[in-house]
């Protein structure tokens, strides 16, 4: 099967061509890159290949998603690896790598396979499980990691929890190090955090919401900056929210600590003043913060303090949602909204480049992750692209939704910037309804 | 919109209210049990000023209260928003007394129904009695009045309205006026 | 007067001063029916409120019931055990259920903040705040104001302290509201461990130093202290808090001569207040009781004259 990319703006994290490109991809890879000029004119009049004219648009490598939530196995009437595949495809992600925090819980590698058999049987996106640090997530023993590695984890995580215990947490990265596995943190001291629901502060206080302070974060964002430095190893902290952790991760690159950050879409576009309306969608984990840690998560996107944007995808069904904000479960789904949100709060307002956002998107994720053939568009590597309409402006709604929840704050807000197309491994996954070519 | 028509003006209106207060002590044989209780807010105000002139017929003071029947109107659910309740101060008991209810203007009746509701959750008088300045007639129920300053027949697009020094800062009258018609 | 607009009474943060002010003038001339041989007028004849509490109390819960029958509307008591409370039903499908009943309140008491709210977004009746976790409990607050407003006379200017538990307390949170609205100044106090993050962003101080606190207020209004707190380790002791936070006839020593002693109820005798304070010429707590009966029948009245409007802002 081969796919022709019609006068293409190619963007890379390292480079924007400036005139418009021609991409040839064939049996899933990118086989040739010529200026649209030089084309032939016999394969310009129509051949037998499939074309896309990517003619006023931007085409980017494929984005990467380090951190969703598929609930396959488990809560299949939250999501499932099909829907959120499909989901990942409309949001222009190429690869996402799905949380372990199932039921079971991702910590073997029987489990491993399942997801990546049934992503396969999907086939619209790279499904990428991560495997638990600790069985079951308990907190209490390793999992296997050569195990979780080989069954084709990438990165392993106790997402929704910290590794609580430091000797553990200690011992899980060097164990790591040597299998050559990247571990994710989330970072949160449970008995800072408590009961909170929201951030502990002025708001929580005039809400009378039981707040978790932003301290919870940097508490084990410190703890992992340190075994890091002292192990010598790397660990990568998952949705840094807090301007305090920024400021940490900063002055761990500046000594050379090998720490890696990824920022989630609503940490750097909603402040803690959404919970006014107890609009239960807004709930997530790590809370929404204050103006001041939004600027600073924006700051640090733009100088690289945090590498890549991972969205947390979290869905969840209504009838969970319409609880109590105290009951109601964290998380939002984000596979969706994510490039109309880095467009619009970032590359419009001249925050980051074009540029930058394929380096945040894509190419870190990949390096982070070690997909060498990702994360780039040139000769040799993966057909993983997705075209972008820069201009075109949009509304959120609810029913555009393919995610099988719908819990998204920000349905109602008009966003700049749309996935045209997507493709994976060669094969157009998705394409918006109106655009021409096939 | 035509001007208002003056109906009554301040002489008459202390004459008519000084034969009433006469009426009163004639049919009632003295101030012996009587008290009297103006419906809020101009209803009130007459109270007073009947009792008043009792007392300078008499030399005798009776109880004087003040009745607001807003929580015993029968529109209650029918308007959009809460009318105002202000107090109602009736600091006797009207039990086996001689009540003068005391209203500006009878129209519909129902304000006096309402009244009259009221006043049985205060007690049980021997008597109530109803005197109002004008009846304009127009009734929606079987109620009349014991002591009428003036009857003046109106038509239902006409208000009428009472203006009291107390109340409106401005001299005593009565006018007539067309309503507002849009 | 304003013209009532609001079909629902979540927080006294949507409210404004004359909007409370017009509570207060309601109920002052409603309470004058609580001392009549009828105790009953009938405004709200063929109205129905629903009292739904998912916390047990009994003077809330008591004052609201007969503030309703006062008022001649039919009332439903549902007690729902939170802990008992099925997991397949939550408070919004027990609240429809209740409103496909075609009743025209719901009263409602919940552990989580923000429930009321939630209701008012998703139904037509009117919701009344019965005290909604640590947020706020707008009736409680509206009395306070009452009874102060007829002991002294006026709001504006006024010093109050408040003292206890402000962490925790829905009851603080609605009269900070309240008081900063009406122009007093509010100084609260309590445990460092159990002030809020960023309390005096609401117009408040923040005081440790309780005796500091009463040489100079005008209305010192106690807290209850919850045994829990010492086991959830936010006190050493309730011995400790006692002796430093407790409000006795010692530390009233240094008060100002005509200072109010409020407390919202049920008192902890010995512990937050001291029997001889809580039964002492300082303090008006029954009188706070009588006026919350008469602010109930105020909310009730004025909400439910608003009919079938929707609720604003939605």
């Amino acid at each position: 099967m081969s796919l022709w990319i019609k006068n293409a703006i190619i963007v890379n994290a390292d480079k924007i061509s400036r005139k418009p490109q021609d991409i040839f991809i064939e049996a899933g890879f990118i086989k040739k890159i010529t200026a649209s000029s030089d084309t032939p004119q016999t394969l310009s009049k129509g051949g037998a290949v499939n074309s896309i004219d990517a003619q006023g648009k931007l085409v980017m490598p494929g984005f990467i998603d380090m951190h969703v939530h598929l609930r396959q196995p488990g809560r299949e009437d939250k999501e499932t690896i099909e829907t959120g595949s499909r989901a990942a495809a409309k949001g222009g992600f190429t690869t996402v790598m799905c949380m372990p925090n199932t039921n079971p819980v991702i910590d073997n590698g029987m489990i491993v396979k399942a997801i990546l058999d049934e992503a396969q049987r999907v086939g619209l996106v790279n499904v990428i499980p991560i495997g638990a640090i600790t069985r079951g997530q308990k907190n209490e023993e390793l999992s296997d990691m050569f195990e979780l590695k080989e069954a084709g984890c990438r990165a392993l995580s106790d997402d929704g929890k910290s590794v609580v215990n430091s000797q553990l947490m200690r011992l899980a990265m060097e164990y790591a190090r040597m299998a050559e596995v990247l571990l994710i943190e989330h970072c949160q001291d449970p008995n800072l955090s408590g009961c909170g629901v929201m951030n502990e502060g002025r708001t929580s206080t005039l809400l009378g919401l039981k707040g978790d302070p932003g301290v919870s974060e940097t508490v084990i964002v410190a703890r992992d900056i340190e075994l890091a430095h002292y192990l010598n190893t790397r660990i990568h902290l998952a949705h840094i929210s807090l301007k305090r952790s920024v400021e940490l991760i900063r002055f761990a690159k500046s000594q050379g600590i090998r720490v890696t950050a990824e920022a989630a879409p609503h940490h750097f576009t909603l402040t803690e003043e959404a919970h006014e309306s107890f609009d239960t969608n807004t709930k997530v984990n790590p809370p929404l913060r204050t103006k001041e840690d939004v600027e600073a998560i924006k700051e640090a996107l733009k100088d690289g303090t945090i590498d890549c944007i991972a969205t947390d995808h979290a869905p969840h069904t209504e009838e969970d949602k319409e609880a109590d904000f105290d009951h109601a479960p964290f998380g939002m789904i984000g596979l969706e909204t994510a490039v109309g949100l880095v467009i619009t709060e970032l590359v419009d307002p001249k925050i980051i480049s074009w540029a930058q956002m394929v380096e945040r998107m894509s190419a870190a994720p990949a390096r982070i992750t070690g997909l060498c053939h990702k994360g780039e568009i040139s000769e040799g590597k993966e057909a993983d692209i997705t075209v972008i309409d820069p201009h075109r402006e949009w509304e959120v709604r609810r029913q555009d939704f393919v995610s099988k929840s719908k819990n998204s704050p920000f349905i109602g807000r008009t966003l700049k910037g749309c996935v045209e197309a997507t493709i994976c491994q060669g094969r157009v996954v998705y394409q918006r309804e109106g655009v021409p070519g096939l | 919109m035509n001007p208002p028509i003056k109906i009554m003006d301040k002489e008459s209106m202390r004459r008519a209210l000084m034969r009433i207060a006469h009426e009163i002590l004639e049919k009632n044989k003295g101030v012996e049990d009587l008290c009297v209780i103006g419906i809020r807010t101009r209803g009130a105000v007459l109270a007073e000023r009947i009792q008043g002139y009792i007392k300078q017929i008499e030399g005798l003071d009776v109880p004087v209260g003040v009745l607001d029947i807003t929580l015993y109107r029968d529109d209650l659910t029918l308007v959009a928003t809460q009318p105002v309740i202000h107090e109602t101060l009736i600091h006797f008991d009207i039990t086996n007394k001689r009540v003068i209810l005391v209203d500006d203007v009878l129209f519909t009746g129902r304000t006096i129904r309402a009244a009259l509701d009221a006043l049985i959750d205060f007690g049980r008088p021997a008597t109530i009695q109803l005197a109002v300045l004008m009846d304009r007639g127009h009734r929606e129920l079987p109620i009349r009045a014991d002591y009428v300053g003036k009857n003046i027949p109106t038509s239902l697009d006409q208000d009428v309205q009472v203006i009291l020094g107390e109340t409106d800062q401005q001299e005593d009258e009565v006018v007539i006026q067309n309503k507002h018609k849009v | 007067m304003i013209e009532w607009n609001k079909h629902s009474l979540l927080d006294l943060r949507e409210l404004n001063k004359e909007e409370i002010e017009m509570v207060l003038e309601t109920a002052k001339s409603l309470k004058e029916v609580s001392l009549r041989e009828v105790k009953k007028v009938p405004a709200l004849r063929g109205k129905t409120v629903v009292l739904l509490f998912f916390e047990s109390s009994t003077r809330t819960r008591t004052s609201f019931e007969l503030a309703a029958k006062r008022l001649s509307a039919d009332t439903i008591n549902i007690a729902v055990n939170n802990s008992a409370m099925s997991k397949g039903e939550s408070v919004l499908d027990t609240a429809r259920n209740l409103e496909a009943m075609n009743v025209d309140m719901i009263v409602v008491r919940h552990a989580c903040a923000g429930v009321p709210n939630l209701l008012a977004q998703n139904l037509k009746t009117s919701i009344v705040n019965a005290g909604d976790g640590c947020r706020e409990h707008p009736t409680q607050a509206l009395l306070d104001l009452f009874t102060i407003k007829e002991k002294l006379g006026r709001i504006e200017g006024l010093k109050v302290g408040i003292v206890g538990d402000i962490l925790h307390s829905r009851v603080a949170r609605s009269n900070i509201m309240g008081f900063t609205k009406l122009g007093a100044e509010v100084t609260v106090c309590g445990p460092s461990t159990l002030m809020p993050p960023g309390i005096e962003s609401t117009g408040v101080k923040v005081t440790y130093n309780v005796l500091e606190l009463i040489e100079q207020c005008d209305v010192l209004m106690v807290l209850r202290i919850q045994q829990e707190r010492q086991r959830d380790k936010y006190l050493p002791s309730i011995r400790e808090y006692a002796r430093m936070f407790g409000i006795n006839k010692e530390k009233l020593r240094h008060a100002k001569k005509d200072i109010l002693i409020m407390h919202p109820g049920p008192t902890n005798r010995g512990v937050e207040l001291s029997a001889e304070v809580a039964d002492g010429e300082y303090s008006v707590i029954l009188d706070q009781v009588a006026n919350g009966l008469a602010i109930r029948m105020a909310v009730l009245y004025l909400l439910l004259g608003t009919h079938g409007k929707a609720p604003a802002g939605e």
